[in-house]
């Protein structure tokens, strides 16, 4: 890893992109666009009617990068080092506490801190910890 | 008509976000990684990207929030469906903090789970599973906990 990764300019477009999308579920439908709660709300028990939208919205994720794939022939890099086990707590964890904690990155981390709440805060420094520790000890003490 | 002009806005929304993710870099777990490695801050290997997505993130839909939510109602919906909650319970730190160490082991969350999907192959697809698995166990220990609540008021 180098420096040479940072994409200050990309990242920050991403970044507006998904600043966009999280406005037009707000305005046009009012509501968050936690990914969490969107996904978690497509296993029952079913308490509103939202379900094809949600359904929709994650259908929208999964189909981006076959759009980059059809638009430049080139599928956007995904690389998993984490090992089968590893990968099946990762994500009974990340499942189970965003859940818990009533959202994720995009919940708490963009839509909440851009609401100033304080519940958000307290999460998202939460998981930012919680997350740079777990990096740590893996990549450097164990 | 409603209904599926809401469904479609919601794909195309969707696809926004996505389409963001990638664009940013996000949908790498591996370079969601190197900005998580703190450790390489002093070294010069650190990659800030994931700070300059939030910083995108967060100035739009700050701003957005606020004139989008001036309307007495969005524009398909009935009303604003916002959090109402304020208390910091043990919920808003066990919660992220669980949630933060699944991420730190992958460097995926749920948005780039979803992404990852067509082009992560076996890997993506077993975290997507496992994700699911949480999700859906962490719902039915908080409404079974919810149900003896509200048992014990009524006894």
């Amino acid at each position: 890893m180098t420096a040479a990764n940072f994409t200050p300019i990309a990242s920050l477009v991403g970044g507006m992109m998904i600043g966009v999308a999280a406005v037009g579920l707000m305005t046009l439908e009012g509501r968050i666009a936690g990914v969490s709660g969107i996904a978690s709300r497509l296993l029952p028990p079913y308490a509103d009617h939202g379900f094809t939208g949600r359904l929709a919205f994650v259908l929208g994720l999964a189909a981006a990068p076959v759009l980059v794939l059809l638009a430049t022939d080139d599928m956007p890099a995904v690389t998993l080092a984490a090992g089968p086990t590893q990968l099946v707590a990762a994500g009974l964890l990340v499942g189970f506490g965003s859940v818990w904690g009533n959202g994720c990155t995009s919940g708490h981390g963009v839509c909440g801190l851009s609401r100033l709440s304080g519940r958000s805060l307290v999460a998202t420094l939460t998981f930012m910890a919680a997350a740079a520790a777990t990096v740590f000890l893996a990549r450097h003490v164990l | 008509m409603k209904g599926a002009a809401s469904v479609l806005v919601q794909f195309a929304l969707g696809l926004t976000f996505g389409l963001g993710l990638v664009i940013a870099g996000m949908s790498d777990p591996a370079k969601v990684l190197s900005f998580l490695d703190v450790a390489a801050i002093p070294t010069g290997g650190w990659d800030p990207s994931l700070a300059f997505v939030m910083i995108g993130a967060i100035g739009v839909t700050f701003v957005g929030f606020k004139l989008a939510l001036r309307r007495a109602k969005p524009v398909l919906g009935d009303a604003f469906h916002l959090p109402t909650a304020t208390s910091i319970d043990s919920r808003i730190v066990v919660g992220p903090a669980i949630f933060g160490v699944g991420w730190g082991l992958a460097g995926l969350c749920p948005g780039p789970a979803f992404t990852a999907l067509a082009g992560g192959g076996n890997a993506a697809l077993i975290f997507f599973i496992a994700m699911f698995c949480g999700m859906g166990s962490a719902r039915w220990v908080a409404n079974s906990s919810a149900r003896s609540e509200r048992a014990i008021k009524r006894s």
